[in-house]
Parts: structure tokens; sequence; C-alpha cells
């Protein structure tokens, strides 16, 4: 099943990309030709098989670390917002959220 | 500084003895290696500062003049650029990060500053380690210090062209699906991606979080156990994923082997009963004969050492391509969507509303193989086909990764080439991007296992270009490998050639 | 309308569904060390994490997961053995890491009920789900200079100080026929988490925050198109809003417009709802387990020794009202409204032994004067053992329920003068001096109404007649006489006897 250029404008529109109409057509043939190495997938028989999300889960049971409810942060704004495109007054400044 | 003329062709294991031994200050030798990086030609570092390595220097100098003596203290390394650092700029090979300055270190780069090893800066690399030649840099290609034509391999290209080139001694790579032991393997020196979550990943600017892995690049499997043991370990407050395992001392065994080596005393075969299991996948057509006949004769070498060639199968080896290029995509269109343009990074110049800003500032942000990835990621992840690619990827994860546990019931250590070819001439594959999924075939199927891998110089093949021995194993074996690895090279003269005229 | 608890409303049954965010009371975030307190200076309450900087990655709190499994253990739910965080992706300035981290295919929490009364009536709401996840930050539009010195006015500033909060998000059935049985609902879990303590049930602070999925249909067919209230924060819009809904729901369909699924928010100022500016591909949130985070493993011993360790639930101690005190069910359930007001009662009713007259007197006297005064019951001004001694000097005929409420009037007045005596004491001495005590002595009382029956001699005539208004007014003669503190059935039997 080929992609269609609705596909790729889809698609750009969710990851919030800008494809130029050349972009897209290469985009295109680019993912086709990915999507056909992929079909090999469907051939393997995956019944009753677990999905293996965390390598270390090949082992046996992995289970999240938790860590104790402790607050112990230093204020980092002015250091963490160094490379911000723009802040004023300790907010970082974005075009009008409408809501 | 004419004494110091040779001190680029020291490995780390050396440069830390005549540190210790007061024949060289950490100043001199920080100042010798960054003469060198100053006139580098490779392409290979994105950001040196000599004020900040020279500091570092000092303070080695300091800890050495107090009398301290640990294996790494005074020795210059580089960085990876996808480690976020205080003391210089990361990019991570984009424009999306351009000048970003990060307010904390990486773990692992804390961790080799803590061990007393001075920065000499950031190294060259794919746009968010995306890429197998380092072409996707977003600011120029690195160069192989072998061929300056051809591609040093990615995605820690400027990683492997640095340490080969002589412009450092060691250096800190990350491995996705092959990032170190592709590179490693194209230019002839040694790397080891260590089991998922023995490095930690905080400071890792993320690509697929569930394969990311950090590793050393060195000359010398030594070299690398010296690294390693100082990179590794528990980093239980930062990363859920990190093992919660003791660091390992991974030189110690193999100083005392080199000692009894030099020694008469030397076994015959030292890696008697060592089985070492060859894929039959490893060693089809897909593989070019020259890098097949540097392969065979390194498992020859092997041989005579003692250990015992087996065959094995893992018959889900060419399915690895599209399981981990729906995996890695689909974890990485969502860790990148942290660039937006909002808190730091790349923000379009012009745009008409919040949307056209998220747009512009990522398209003008990421490169085309990010891009693609992004969209590949979003594809399969989006409703509807989520379970025919994703889920169905992650199920023959286990598949495959089952598959080495039967394989290594039969061996001790899996061996194969790590790149089908050597290094490609610059832009030979640029146009097709499958054709570079193609060529990892020989590292992924490990990645999506997380077992620990490495590469090891073998020989040479067409061109004179480099070939590195794949060395697979279980999980939590990194000290075997390396062990066999050091065998190897104590047997071997492969890791000790240079390139001519490198620089 | 808006007080229908069931039935219908102009022909059409209103199904309502709740989806509620209940924010937790840690310290620090759910997945960083950074602060959870209130009104912080923006961006100052956030670390690398609640940032998203590059490197950053998430690290679980503890005690997000122990709030979770007592609410689990509140509502009878399932703590789920092994559960999956998962990104939900989409962009949105307040969200930094372009992904927020919840739970999707396999929640904390799985099944569980909340139970309550409404007009008397059992009412018991299935809940779907309980998952964790962290909150957004918050996008400021206010201020019109934003971004003036840069030349862009009208800018949003971006505060993620509450990014990263951990939010316990609780998922009903459509299980609600009206919209006082919804706001009753609401009012019923937000008693449940402020109760066992893991919500600070703060609504203006946005601690508790509710979406109303509101739909309508003829009786019989399914259910109809749905239209989501987004952040109800307090009881009286909650009810306004879906009140407002449900009647627009009905109008459109009256008037042959379709519903069509949307997400509104309401605006307390017009009083009406309105659509949201849809996110386009809202719907598209490729949602995946979070490779950062391994499964949540909750161990049975970990539930059992919350589960010994918990408090008494509200359900159980109004059950133990009823069982143990005899109280209706109804005083049980307003008298375990909080854990203040059920330790009051039950030091009341402890002391005086009087369990339906010290039902009566906090959820009516003392809840009258709370109220008036905004007071909490822990600010009452007469304490729990003084109104004991009072319920006493009821049930053992000294006072009238009329006295006492002059005697507790004093007291509360005069802040109980006099505390270094014991209750009882002083108690008495306001009886004393407010002359309430109640004449028992019979002879006293005959002479009184002597005095009186002759003062009145037409009236007896008149009863004779077989006029029994007039009796009436020979009590209220004796009363008057005896100042009130006759016991008006006491003077009535006297009457009778005399006039035979």
């Amino acid at each position: 099943m080929a992609l269609t250029t609705q596909d790729i404008a889809r698609v750009a529109n969710l990851a919030r990309l800008e494809l130029r109409p050349d972009e897209t057509e290469r985009v295109l043939g680019q993912l086709n030709g990915f999507f056909k190495l992929v079909a090999q997938m469907e051939a393997v028989n995956t019944d009753g098989v677990e999905p293996l999300a965390h390598p270390a889960a090949i082992l046996g049971e992995v289970a999240l670390r938790l860590r104790d409810d402790a607050p112990n942060e230093p204020n980092q704004r002015d250091i963490s917002q160094r490379s911000a495109p723009a802040v004023e007054r300790g907010l970082f400044l974005v075009p009008k959220v409408i809501e | 500084m004419s004494t110091n003329l040779d001190l680029h062709d020291l490995g780390v294991f050396e440069l830390a003895a005549k540190l210790a031994a007061g024949q060289v200050s950490s100043v001199e030798v920080t100042q010798h290696f960054l003469n060198r990086v100053k006139s580098e030609q490779l392409g290979a570092f994105l950001a040196t500062d000599a004020d900040v390595s020279l500091a570092h220097a000092k303070a080695a100098d300091v800890r050495l003049a107090a009398g301290e003596r640990t294996p790494l203290l005074g020795v210059p390394l580089a960085h990876k650029d996808v480690f976020v650092t205080r003391d210089f700029a990361t990019t991570a090979g984009s424009n999306m990060l351009a000048n970003y300055r990060s307010p904390f270190d990486a773990t692992v780069v804390s961790k080799l500053a803590q061990a007393g090893m001075v920065s000499l800066g950031k190294l060259n690399c794919d746009e968010f380690a995306m890429g197998s030649g380092n072409e996707n840099s977003a600011y120029f290609p690195a160069k192989n210090p072998w061929d300056t034509s051809r591609i040093p391999g990615g995605s820690s290209g400027g990683s492997a062209a640095a340490v080969a080139a002589r412009l450092i001694p060691a250096a800190t790579g990350t491995d996705t699906g092959g990032s170190i032991r592709q590179p490693a393997s194209l230019t002839g020196i040694t790397g080891i991606k260590p089991t998922y979550g023995r490095c930690s990943r905080f400071g890792m600017v993320a690509f697929a979080s569930s394969l990311d892995q950090a590793g050393p690049m060195a000359r010398s499997a030594l070299d690398c156990a010296l690294l390693l043991s100082a990179m590794a370990g528990p980093d239980l407050d930062r990363d859920s994923t990190s093992l919660d395992m003791p660091a390992v001392d991974y030189a110690t065994d193999l100083i005392a082997a080199s000692l009894s080596h030099h020694g008469d005393s030397a076994q015959k075969q030292p890696l008697k009963g060592l089985k070492i299991g060859l894929p039959k996948q490893f060693f089809g057509a897909g593989c070019a004969p020259d890098v097949l006949l540097a392969v065979r004769s390194a498992l020859a070498e092997y041989e005579k050492l003692g250990v015992t060639l087996v065959e094995v199968d893992l018959p889900l080896t060419e399915l690895s391509i599209p399981v981990y290029y729906v995996i890695a995509p689909a974890e990485a269109s969502s860790n990148l969507s942290r660039f937006d343009g909002v808190r730091y990074g790349h923000r379009a110049a012009n745009y008409t509303d919040l949307t056209d800003m998220y747009k512009k500032s990522r398209s003008e942000g990421f490169g085309d193989e990010a891009t693609r990835r992004i969209m590949i990621g979003a594809y399969v992840l989006s409703h509807g086909y989520y379970d025919a690619y994703y889920l169905k990827a992650q199920k023959i994860r286990r598949l495959i990764a089952q598959d080495f546990q039967t394989a290594f019931t039969q061996c001790d250590i899996i061996a194969g080439p790590v790149s089908p070819t050597v290094a490609w001439k610059i832009g030979d594959k640029k146009a097709d991007p499958v054709a570079n999924y193609l060529a990892d075939i020989y590292t992924l199927s490990s990645s999506l296992a997380g077992l620990p891998g490495m590469s090891v110089p073998a020989g040479f093949g067409e061109g004179g270009m480099p070939v590195g021995l794949q060395l697979i194993g279980n999980y939590f074996k990194e000290a075997q490998l390396l062990g066999a690895a050091h065998q190897f090279q104590m047997a071997t003269d492969w890791h000790l050639r240079k390139p001519e005229g490198s620089v | 309308m808006s007080t229908t608890t069931s039935g219908l409303v102009q022909g059409y049954e209103v199904v309502i569904g709740f989806e509620t965010h209940t924010q937790l009371t840690t310290q620090s975030k759910l997945f960083s060390r950074a602060s959870t307190s209130f009104g912080a200076e923006p961006n100052t309450n956030a670390s690398a994490v609640d940032f998203a900087l590059p490197g950053a990655l998430p690290v679980m709190n503890k005690g997000a997961v122990q709030r979770a499994i007592e609410f689990g253990l509140a509502v009878n739910g399932h703590i789920a053995e092994s559960s999956v965080f998962a990104r939900k992706n989409y962009f949105y300035p307040d969200l930094p890491k372009g992904y927020q981290i919840s739970q999707f295919e396999i929640p904390v929490v799985q099944g569980g009920a909340v139970e309550f009364f409404l007009d008397g009536e059992k009412k018991t709401v299935r809940l779907v789900r309980a998952h964790l996840e962290e909150d957004a930050g918050k996008s400021l539009h206010e201020d019109k200079n934003l971004g003036a010195a840069l030349g862009r006015g009208g800018m949003s500033g971006i505060d993620l100080n509450r990014a990263g909060t951990p939010l316990l998000e609780i998922v009903t059935e459509p299980d609600m026929r009206s919209t006082a049985e919804a706001v009753a609902y609401a009012r019923e879990l937000h008693k449940i988490v402020t109760w066992i303590g893991i919500c600070d049930g703060n609504m203006q602070e946005g601690s508790f925050r509710c979406d109303a999925n509101v739909s309508v249909r003829k009786p019989g067919e399914p259910l109809g198109t749905r239209r989501e209230i987004k952040n109800l924060n307090s009881f009286k819009f909650m009810q306004q809003a879906m009140d407002y809904e449900v009647r627009w729901q009905i109008e459109q369909i009256e008037d042959g417009h379709a519903i069509q699924q949307a997400t509104v928010l309401f605006d307390p100022d017009t009083g009406e709802t309105r659509a949201m500016r849809s996110k386009e591909d809202a719907a598209d949130y490729r949602y995946f387990p979070d490779p950062d985070l391994p499964p949540l493993m909750i161990g049975r011993d970990w539930v059992e020794k919350t589960r010994a360790e918990m408090s008494e639930l509200p359900r159980v101690m109004a059950e133990r009202f009823v069982a143990d005190y005899g109280l209706p069910e109804y005083d049980a359930g307003q008298l375990t409204q909080s854990k203040a007001t059920a330790a009051y009662f039950e030091a009341v009713a402890g002391a005086s032994q009087q369990p339906k007259l010290a039902s009566n007197w906090v959820m009516g006297e003392l809840s009258k004067r709370l109220n008036a005064q905004d007071l909490d019951i822990e600010k009452s001004a007469v304490a729990a053992t003084t109104l004991a001694a009072i319920i006493s000097r009821i049930s053992d005929g000294t006072i009238s329920n009329a006295g006492a409420r002059q005697v507790f009037e004093l007291l509360w007045l005069g802040g109980e003068l006099g505390q270094e005596e014991l209750p009882a004491t002083y108690v008495d001495k306001a009886i004393e001096d407010l002359g309430l005590k109640q004449i028992s002595d019979a002879g006293e009382l005959e002479k009184i109404i002597d005095d009186v029956l002759a003062a009145n001699a037409k009236n007896v005539e008149e009863i004779r007649a077989g006029n029994t208004k007039a009796m009436n007014a020979l009590v209220g003669q004796a009363m008057k006489a005896t100042k009130g503190k006759a016991n008006p059935a006491q003077v009535n039997e006297l009457l009778k006897k005399k006039i035979g």
C-alpha cells in the first residue's frame, strides 16, 4: 500500500513540518521505497509474542524505579533560559495562544 | 615541546603512565593535542576552547602534584556533540541547536571529568546521531583520515576520524544502531557499545531512547577498557533505564594479561575454551569479498589463540533493518518534538501565527534525514498504523533478542563483519537513504537486543581502507569482549597502523 | 430545571460522564524534583526535566504512586500490578516536551465506584479508571504588552511552574442522569480525595478540575453525541454550565440541528458555553509506551500495607453511624462530609449519650452558626463537650429545646466564659443566669394554673361548650405566666384535668 501526497501532508502537519512541493515529492518517493522494505515484517508470525519495549525485559521483569517525594532543585531559570529565543519577565514568549 | 613530538602516537594507557611518572604535564599534553586539533583538516571538531581545556589540564596537574594516581588523570579526550556540556556549545550536529548552551553536563561527561580527563571540545556527528557517514551533519562532513575523499562512518564520525588521525587519544561516542562500531571499523580504531543501560543516558540528546547507548572509542581495547570503567555505572537518580549494577574495573585484568604476555610465561593459547559463534547470515553474499577476507583471517588468528569457531543461526538478521527503522524513527519523532523554537533552539524569523512558527522553525532547523525520520516515525505511530508497524516491530524485536539467547547457548561471543563494505566515497549514498539503511545490517540486531558489541581493527580491504571485526557479547559481558579483543591486539598490530600524513 | 434530580427534561434524558483532574498533594513533581508549591515567580519551580532541556530524563515520584493506591482503595477499584506510562504526542506551547506522559492502555487504577445520596436516594457512579499523568504549564495572555519590547505586542507568555505536577485523572462511566446528580457526584468525589488527603481540593487554584461530557437523548434511544465542557472549577459554575448545555442541546435538536462533538468552555460572565478553537489534529495523539520509563510495578504487599494504614473512609464511617448510633442514612451522610464534622459529632454523641439529638444540633443550630460566620467546625465557639452538656440538660428535662437554643446563643457569643470550669458547670450557670430551669414542682405549677383558670372563666365556659381553640389560649396564658419555664405538655395535662 503506497503513500500518497495527502498522507505526506497529513503526517507533516502532525509533526509540525512544512515541506516544499519538491520536498514532498522526494520524501514521498523515499518513504514508499522504505515501506517496501518494511513490508517484509508482514511475513513474520508474531502471534502470542509480547512486544519488547525495554531490552532488559528479555532477562525478566523490569520495574520502574521510584524516588522519594523530596523536592531539591534550585531555581535554575536564568541559566535554563540563556538559549531561549524570546523571554520577558521570566516568561517564554510565543505568538498569541488562542483557545 | 620537541620531546613531545610523538605524544600523539601514545594511547591513553601510555599517556597516563607518562603523566603519572611526571615525565610530562597534563598542560603540555593538552597543548600538544590542541595544536594538532587547531590545524586539523578532517572536519572532526565542531567546538574547541583552548582556555577551558587548559584549565582542565591545570586542575589535573594539581591533582597529579598532590600525588593522586588514577588511570585517566590528565589525559585528553573529546566528546561527541550529542553529549550536553556546560563548557562547550552542544549542537548534536543540527542547525536546530546552533550555539545551544546546556546548564548541565551529561553524566558520562562529568564522570570522565571527575576521573581527571581533559576535554578538548566537541566532535562532529550526523544530525541527532542519524546517519552512517557523517554526511548528515548540518555543519560539514567529517572525512576519513585514511582517504579524505571517503566518509569516516557515522554517526560518531568525528570521534572516529579524530582518534584515527591522532588528534586525540580517545573520544566518547554513542551507538543507537551501530554508530560507535561502524565508524570505528571504517577508520581502523577500537570502539565498544556496552549493554543497554550500562552508561547513563542523562545528558545525551535523545535519538531513540530504547536503543541509545554511550561508549568509548580509542585505538586499543585496553584504552577503551580504561574509559568504560569510568563512564559506566548506575545513575539511578537521573535515568530510569540506567542499570542498577555496580561500576566495573575492565582494565586491571587486561593490564595483567599484557604483563604476563611480555614475560616468557605467555600462554600459547590464552583463549582456549572460548567459543566464538559465526552467524551464517553475517557471512552471506551481502558482504563485500575484501571485508569477508579480512574478517576470516582475523578469525583464523583467533583460532591460533585457542578459540573454537562454531556456526550459529540468527534467522531474523535481515528483518532487523525494517524493525529498527520503524522503532528508532518512531521514538525519534517524539524525542525531537521538544525542538519547537519556544524554550531554546532555532526559531524562524518570520511566521504568521503559532502553528506557522512551529512549522517554519522545525523545517528550517532540521536537515533532510532528521525530517525523513520524523515523518516515518509520526506515520508509523499515527492512527490506524500503530499495530501494523510499531507494535509488529516491537514483537519481532523480541524474537530477534530471543534468537541471540539461543545462539549464546552454543557460544560465548558472536563474531562477524561490522559493515558490509569499507568506507565509501563522500556523496555516493547521499541520494539513496535506503541504501544507507541496508549497510547497517550487521549492527542493528544486537542494538535491538540491547547487547554489548565492539569493533576491533582486523586488517584492510579495497583501497587500503580499514576493516573491523565485530564482537557481540551476551548481556553484561563487556569484560569478556574487551579481554578477547585485547588478546587479539597483543597478537596483531592492525590497531597500531596509522594513516599516512593524517591531519 | 437545574434542580431536576432525575427524570426527563422536556422529554429528553440527560446523560453525563465526568473526567476529573485532581492535583496530588506531593511536594515534588511527577517526574522531576522541582517543587509543586503554588504561586512562585514564573519558571522558578521548573527543572531541566520540566523545561524539557536536551538530555533531561524523567524519574518517577513514589509519593504520587502512593496516592494513586490510596484512591484506588477508597473507591474499591483494582490497583494494577503493572501499569504503563505512554506518550501523548501533540504540540502546544505549555507542553514543553511536545508530548504529555500519561497512562493510556493500562492505567494504575481500574474500575471502582463512587456512592452518594441525592434527595434521600442512593446513587452509584461507576468509575472506568484513574490514571497518573503530568500537568501542563500555563499560557498567559492577559498582559497585552507582552513582547512589545521585541516589536510584537500581544504575545503569550509561557510559565512552566505547573508543568509536570502530578495529576490523577478520574474517569466515570456515563452514569449520571441529571445535572444535579452530576454535581452531587463531583461533591462526593471532592469529599473522598480531600478526606484521604491525596488532593487539597482547592478549586480556585485548579487542584480539582472537572470536565463534563454532556449529551441528551429521547428515552430508549442510543447515546446522543456528547460535548465536553472543560475546566469546571466551581460547583456553582458546574451546575450553571451543564444546565445551559443541556438546554442548548435540546434546543438544537428541537430546531432540527444535529449535535457536533466538540470541546466547549463555560463563560461565567455570559453564563454560556462556547466551542473551543479545535486543535485540528487533536484526534491523533500517536500514543506509544514511553521508552524512558519501564512499567510501574505495584506489589500486593504495598497495597495491603496502604490499606492497613488508611483511616476510616466516609462511606464506612457513615454505615457505622447508622449501625452504632441508629442515625438515619441522611444524617450519617451529612455528618461525614468532613473528618472534622464527624469527629465533632462523635465527641458530642459520646459525651451526651444522645446521638440523634447530637446529630440534630450539629446539622442544625451549630452548622447554621458556622455557615453564618463562614467558620470551619474546628473554629466553633462552642466546644463539643459544651454542646454535649447542653444536650444532657435537654434530655434530663432541665431545659426545653427553646431554652437550650438560648443557652447555646449565650455561650456562642460569650465565647464560653469561665472555661476553666467543667462544661457542665458553666452550662448550668448559663441556665441559671437565663432563668430557664423548667418548673418541675407540680404544686407550684398547679397554683399558677388555678390562677389562670380563675382569671379566664369565660374561656373555661367555651371549652366546656366544646370550643377546643380556647384551650390553646389557656395554655398560652399558663406558659406566659411561667415565663416559658413550664413543660407545655404538663400544662396541657393539668388544664384538662382541672376543667374536667
